[in-house]
């Protein structure tokens, strides 16, 4: 991904000497011009054309957001409900992701969901004991979610 | 415009200061050191994130001046904040913090790492 990046920075300055005009607006145009040049390319690369990655890294963002948003709603309603009736408690969870940085992901986000937040990971980097806010109804939907977010990670590191 | 605008910022301001202020709360009434960590973690980073936000707005709009540092703030604490969370909440259980009584569940106490280490002290 890194190196077709780098080869359309290329093509762009390419651009730019070709045109004799060194200016930013060139540069930009000789970028998207770079792209078109790097998509239809894109057989001869080991790796995915690189904007598919760029797109799957803004949906991720999105969803971030997203449930920040979720989870802010759902602490307010616990701690403005009059009567504190929450069961909180530790469960495991298997992940399938290996890199660190996936893991590192995919913890962040499980922290800023509704009611859940990572206390540890265990050393084979293959479980997550997490800390629910309310074990029972929690239980169901966030392992839902978490396949949403596993899937999401999976699509940007593909 | 910046009719409209005001209103967005008021918004994003008073947002902001109303989740702070329920992080508050719920550091005080929630029975311990886990789920107060949620209140916590959860609440005040999106109270931090939409006063800056407010603040970026207020002064884009009504003085013309765009302030980066305001949305490298905002990256920041998004970023950081999770993992403070996370960081004292272990801190926590590894020391030997109890949990409430309400609690119904607990893995990690039998987790292999857990009695590995238990086993060495």
């Amino acid at each position: 991904m890194a190196f077709q990046i780098l080869l359309n920075v290329f093509l762009a300055f390419m651009w730019m000497f070709i045109k004799v005009s060194f200016d930013v607006s060139s540069f930009i145009k000789g970028y998207f011009f770079g792209i078109i040049i790097l998509f239809v390319l894109r057989r001869f690369f080991s790796s995915r054309f690189y904007l598919a990655r760029v797109y799957a890294f803004i949906k991720l963002l999105l969803i971030f957001l997203k449930e920040l948003l979720l989870s802010n709603l759902a602490v307010l309603k616990v701690i403005l409900k009059p009567k504190l009736d929450m069961q909180p408690g530790i469960f495991a969870y298997n992940t399938v992701l290996t890199k660190d940085w996936q893991i590192t992901l995919l913890s962040n986000l499980i922290t800023l969901t509704p009611g859940t937040l990572v206390i540890d990971v265990s050393d084979d980097n293959q479980t997550l004991y997490i800390h629910a806010m309310d074990i029972d109804d929690v239980d169901e939907a966030v392992n839902s979610i978490k396949n949403t977010f596993e899937k999401a990670i999976l699509e940007v590191s593909q | 415009m910046n009719e409209i605008a005001n209103y967005f910022i008021a918004f994003f301001i008073l947002a902001g200061a109303f989740l702070s202020m329920a992080a508050t709360l719920g550091v005080i009434r929630l029975p311990d050191v886990y789920t107060r960590n949620h209140a916590a973690s959860k609440a005040a980073t999106l109270g931090v994130m939409s006063i800056l936000f407010g603040t970026f707005l207020y002064f884009y709009f009504l003085e013309g001046h765009f302030n980066s540092r305001l949305i490298l703030g905002i990256a920041f604490v998004f970023m950081t904040s999770p993992v403070a969370g996370h960081l004292i909440s272990r801190a926590a259980y590894h020391t030997g913090v109890e949990m409430t009584d309400r609690s119904v569940h607990d893995a990690l106490k039998n987790a292999k790492h857990m009695t590995a280490s238990k086993d060495t002290e």
